[in-house]
């Protein structure tokens, strides 16, 4: 498994869920696990996803994410799971 | 599984809290590249570095580009000069050749410093080392990315009063060869006791001779994250407000050790350390200082502050050392000058006097760092503010660290930019009674009675 968190972070607005779904689909990312939350106003969401099965470098989804992102209006960031599972697991 | 309230944690820390991966540094062994044709030495040196080195700045930028952590610095330390260029420099220009090396080196691979022109004479100085002492000026003045050292006592052999004279005079030779860049050359130079063999933070690193042939150690950061965390603990008991930190740390350098260990994978060189340090920056929110106020002082300088720098020492040690399988470097909290805004204002205020700033560095993690004074203060001062400053060190079994830089043409109240990481300072006032007896006795002080522990 090479799990990635990819969140996304900006005003709330119709589709943004199926715009990235649709990317990561095409790409051959599999999505585990989706959650969301409201903080100080702004939309966050949290996909935890599995790239072992992705047809891109994970460099490439970065970047292309980060276009999406931005044609949305939203941020989209993609990170490798560990930096999360260092800071918050004993 | 992560759940969201932590990715947004961390996502926060990095984002509005500045935490950073302050730098990682490769170490290099150059005792391979002795000769004693200087040309032979020159050439050794620049294609070990610019081989082993080459990809770790592209590994750096792609290790942030997968956590979205930002690494601020690569960099390079390498085995002291005196040692590897001692057999080929007869004098002190031979080893200004070796640092132009350096220079080369580093820019060629891209680094932002190397560190280790350096010599460790805390007994006593060979001719190399002293060779290497006197060019210091000139290697500083002619070079860009060249950081040196010099290790003037220890608690094992005591004070070498004899380098620590002749610092007080390279520190004021160097501040005149570098005069028209505002003095900048004294910060690239540090004079060290008790100096760590794997420090990756800069102006002090240098290779040990105790160190394999390379090795990655990594300075993390993070003043601001532990600014935030205390925000919310205003008013609690001590026991929260060091629980509070030691969390802080403790999730800080995980990410350091994530780094570390990452690059060391990727590079195929063994980790060596993780520095756990506050290193603070000019940036607004990345100051130990503020954290001291956030603990209740109303300017750092203030009475508790020695205190409540100690405890922040400790309880970000506590917090890290947990975090990460290796310890090292400097660890604990930093308290440069120029390099933190809350301290510039302090300066600023009249809340922090240099007097101040040396009874804090008996609990800091180094020294007197970053510190703009008068041009026109002697040599021989100069050299009494290192001897104290040594004299912690050895006494406390810790490294202390001397970093000042007399502005050459500026007095107190003047202002003096050094740029980037390393700000700016208002010029503080040095008491101006004399030492010159006490510093041109000559020898060494002998090592104290607690280091005979065998």
């Amino acid at each position: 498994m090479n799990k990635v968190i990819i969140t996304v972070v900006g005003k709330d607005t119709v589709g943004i869920i199926a715009k990235v779904c649709t990317y990561l689909s095409e790409s051959g990312v599999n999505v585990l696990d989706i959650s969301q939350t409201i903080v100080s106003g702004f939309f966050n969401m949290m996909m935890i996803v599995d790239m072992s099965a992705a047809i891109k470098s994970f460099a490439e989804v970065s970047a292309q994410l980060d276009e999406l992102g931005e044609s949305i209006g939203v941020a989209i960031k993609c990170q490798k799971e560990e930096i999360f599972e260092k800071m918050h697991r004993i | 599984m992560i759940n969201i309230g932590e990715v947004i944690e961390t996502n926060q820390m990095v984002e509005k809290e500045n935490l950073d991966v302050r730098t990682i540094t490769l170490g290099i062994s150059l005792l391979d590249c002795i000769d004693s044709d200087l040309n032979k030495v020159n050439e050794n040196i620049y294609n070990k570095i610019t081989t082993l080195a080459k990809d770790l700045v592209a590994t750096g930028e792609d290790i942030e580009n997968n956590y979205c952590i930002p690494i601020v610095n690569k960099r390079i330390s390498v085995t002291p000069i005196a040692l590897v260029g001692g057999a080929a420099c007869k004098c002190p220009e031979d080893f200004v050749s070796i640092a132009k090396t350096l220079d080369k080196a580093a820019k060629k691979v891209g680094v932002n410093f190397i560190g280790g022109y350096s010599a460790l004479v805390s007994k006593g100085m060979t001719t190399a080392d002293e060779n290497l002492i006197r060019s210091i000026p000139q290697a500083l003045a002619q070079t860009e990315l060249v950081c040196s050292s010099v290790n003037v006592g220890s608690t094992k052999t005591g004070i070498n009063m004899d380098a620590v004279k002749l610092m007080g005079e390279i520190i004021k030779e160097t501040a005149e060869e570098t005069k028209d860049d505002d003095s900048l050359g004294c910060a690239k130079l540090v004079v060290f006791c008790n100096a760590p063999d794997d420090n990756p933070f800069m102006a002090g690193a240098f290779h040990g001779v105790t160190e394999a042939d390379a090795i990655i150690n990594v300075g993390v950061s993070g003043p601001g994250v532990v600014k935030t965390a205390l925000e919310k603990v205003r008013g609690e008991s001590f026991e929260v407000l060091c629980e509070t930190i030691k969390k802080t740390a403790f999730k800080v350098t995980r990410v350091g050790q994530l780094v570390a260990k990452e690059a060391s994978k990727r590079l195929n060189v063994p980790f060596g350390i993780i520095d756990l340090s506050l290193a603070p920056t000019p940036a607004i929110g990345d100051s130990v200082a503020d954290i001291l106020c956030e603990i209740g002082l109303e300017h750092a300088g203030a009475p508790g502050t020695t205190a409540a720098l100690a405890l922040l020492n400790d309880q970000v040690k506590k917090g890290g050392i947990m975090a990460s399988s290796y310890v090292g470097g400097l660890s604990g909290a930093f308290i440069p000058v120029s390099e933190d805004q809350g301290m510039i204002n302090a300066v600023v205020d009249g809340a922090l006097t240099l007097e101040k700033l040396e009874a804090m560095t008996c609990v800091c993690s180094v020294g007197l760092d970053m510190i703009a004074i008068p041009g026109d203060t002697k040599a021989t001062t100069i050299s009494g503010i290192i001897a104290d400053e040594m004299a912690i060190g050895m006494i406390n079994q810790k490294t202390t660290a001397v970093r000042l830089i007399p502005v050459i043409g500026k007095g107190v109240g003047e202002t003096v930019e050094f740029g980037g990481l390393l700000g700016y300072a208002p010029i503080m006032p040095v008491n101006q009674f004399s030492c010159d007896a006490f510093v041109n006795r000559g020898g060494r002080i002998p090592a104290p009675v607690h280091s005979f522990k065998n």
